[in-house]
């Protein structure tokens, strides 16, 4: 029996601009289970990435429920979010956001500093990711060295280095050429396959929503329409 | 890696911000160590001043003299343990330039009433029984290159001999050193009755008494018994304790203490301006990385924490080198062997206000950058990106 990992139910979010006030959504409803893989699509200001924010609880909702394995994450306090961020949940974003004074190591190691880890472990785990993104041989290279690529591997090392159990990923190929946009792609399609990952990915692009397992149309806050591969 | 690795990458990611902010705390710190100790050197005239000392003056003022037959008569007061007297001599060594704060003493009892000139009692036995002996101070043996047993010609600016000259002959007996290691030891001091027998005008005056008293505590008895016996006659006297006549010496000067805690308190306005725009700058440049860190999972706090000791650490790094260049500035000023200046010393007390302005520096300059970071918005600072 299928595992819901994250159930949005009635969820609203009102934004104030000025005297207006923007509903972005206006009770939806979702629900994500484990190991799935979904594309999330819709033209620009139809919510996917406050979407995507509440799931990663950056944001909070005006009103309704978020739960995660069966939790409420959206009464949850800021620090009380951080703590639950840095144990479940993996980001990957479009212009990979890594720390350029760091080696690739070390940009990878840095959700591990909020683990009880010892540094042979970290180290250990760090090795792990890199080698699975294909980067072993990178290791002490800083970004600039390396491709947009080479960076959005790192990136990626880094979401899942601390094993979590959700991937978001925002537009995580808007950056790159059509080769390297695949191979990334290829590379969330098998962590979701060969390691369990559930991703939720935020994209404009068909071509990468075909990798997901399921993609979902987004339009003025409301999902119009569902493809199941 | 940890939090301290990253604030150190965050440093020094910028080679040449943070050289120049750590030139500008560096040279903040080096001339707050070096005024600190010098004005430190200024005040232990009045520090070191024995509290059972009195100086006995002519009330007019300081410069005028007082007969030398006071002298016996202070002696009889009750309270007094020893009395001596001294003559300001004016004079120089070679050139007017090299001036000297030099003394004519009653040999007998100068030593007990200043004990924190050290000599051995040989020394004193050669000095008090060679009518030409001078006792010099390391300090200024040292400028001079002076040792025991040389002779010195020595000029006034302000008495000459009976022959019309101004050179005054001498032998170094001895080469005090002083009790602590900032008593003053740049004076030079030879036989009143020298000075007295050779000199062409105003014999038979002295230019004030040094008083040692038997207790601290009778020192208003003393001063007032002095006092009164002098009361309506030519040559009144005002006697005061020595930490007094010190501080009011020094104040003659001008308010030492406000002009170096102006420039003090300037070179830290600028420093904190520059620092303080440096770190704000630091921590602008780096809003999408300190949202990630916080998407991560970084707790505000920590953030906080991170930033805050990135300024702290600039400012003691900077500092900390400033610090270390004014002690060796000390020591260069100290070995250069200008006589007249005090010894200067970077107390223990100057280095840890010192440490004390370089938190207090690193928490004003960080303490808004670390706010703004632990304040900001993910969602506003990742699409800012």
């Amino acid at each position: 029996m299928s595992e819901t990992l994250f159930d949005l139910k009635n969820v609203r979010k009102y934004f104030t601009r000025g005297a207006e006030e923007i509903h972005v959504f206006d009770g939806l409803n979702l629900e994500i289970e484990k190991g799935d893989f979904v594309a999330i699509m819709g033209p620009s200001g139809s919510g996917k990435t406050t979407l995507l924010n509440m799931l990663g609880g950056v944001d909070q909702p005006t009103d309704g429920e978020i739960s995660f394995s069966g939790d409420r994450i959206d009464n949850l306090s800021e620090g009380a979010l951080a703590n639950w961020r840095a144990t479940n949940i993996g980001f990957i974003f479009q212009f990979y956001n890594l720390m350029p004074m760091l080696s690739a190591a070390r940009n990878v190691e840095l959700p591990l500093l909020l683990t009880n880890l010892s540094a042979k472990q970290r180290k250990e785990n760090v090795a792990t990711a890199l080698e699975l993104v294909d980067l072993a041989d990178r290791t002490t290279h800083k970004p600039r060295e390396m491709s947009g690529g080479q960076q959005q591997r790192v990136a990626i090392a880094r979401a899942i280095v601390s094993d979590p159990k959700m991937l978001l990923c925002d537009e995580p190929t808007g950056d790159l050429d059509r080769e390297t946009a695949d191979e990334i792609l290829s590379m969330l399609q098998l962590l979701n396959r060969d390691f369990g990952k559930t991703i939720v990915m935020v994209t404009h692009d068909p071509l990468a929503a075909k990798y997901a397992k399921r993609i979902l149309h987004l339009d003025k806050g409301n999902f119009i329409s569902e493809e199941v591969d | 890696m940890g939090d301290l690795y990253l604030v150190f990458k965050n440093l020094t990611r910028k080679k040449m911000r943070l050289a120049l902010t750590l030139f500008a705390t560096f040279i903040a710190f080096m001339i707050f160590g070096t005024i600190s100790a010098f004005q430190s050197a200024l005040d232990s005239g009045v520090e070191l001043s024995a509290d059972d000392r009195l100086i006995t003056v002519n009330k007019i003022n300081f410069t005028q003299p007082l007969p030398i037959a006071y002298y016996n008569r202070v002696r009889t007061v009750d309270g007094i343990v020893e009395v001596t007297h001294l003559n300001w001599f004016g004079g120089y060594y070679q050139d007017p330039k090299n001036f000297l704060p030099m003394m004519a003493v009653n040999e007998n009892t100068f030593l007990k009433v200043y004990n924190e000139l050290v000599l051995t009692d040989e020394e004193e036995a050669a000095w008090k029984g060679n009518r030409q002996g001078l006792i010099v101070g390391e300090n200024a043996a040292r400028q001079y290159g002076w040792k025991k047993g040389d002779r010195i010609p020595i000029n006034s600016n302000i008495f000459s001999q009976k022959d019309g000259t101004t050179s005054w002959d001498f032998t170094i007996e001895a080469v005090y050193t002083g009790e602590q290691e900032q008593t003053d030891t740049s004076g030079l001091y030879f036989h009143y009755k020298y000075f007295n027998e050779t000199q062409s005008f105003g014999g038979n005056y002295i230019g004030w008494m040094g008083v040692r008293t038997a207790d601290p505590a009778r020192n208003g008895e003393v001063i007032k018994a002095i006092d009164d016996m002098f009361v309506n006659s030519p040559f009144e006297t005002e006697t005061v304790p020595e930490k007094a006549f010190n501080q009011a010496f020094l104040a003659q000067i001008g308010n030492l203490g406000l002009i170096l805690s102006s420039v003090i308190f300037a070179a830290f306005f600028i420093i904190l301006v520059i620092v303080g725009n440096s770190m704000i700058l630091a921590i602008r440049e780096r809003t999408s990385e300190i949202a990630v860190l916080k998407t991560i999972g970084f707790k505000s706090g920590r953030i906080f924490a991170m930033v805050l000791s990135e300024s702290i650490f600039l400012a003691l790094m900077g500092g900390g080198l400033g610090l270390l260049a004014s002690f060796g500035l000390i020591e260069l000023f100290n070995g250069s062997g200008v006589a007249q200046l005090p010894t200067l010393v970077l107390k223990p007390h100057i280095i840890m206000q010192s440490l004390m302005f370089m938190l207090l520096l690193g928490g004003i300059t960080g303490i808004f950058p670390a706010i703004t970071a632990q304040r900001l918005n993910i969602i506003s600072a990742l699409s800012r990106h």
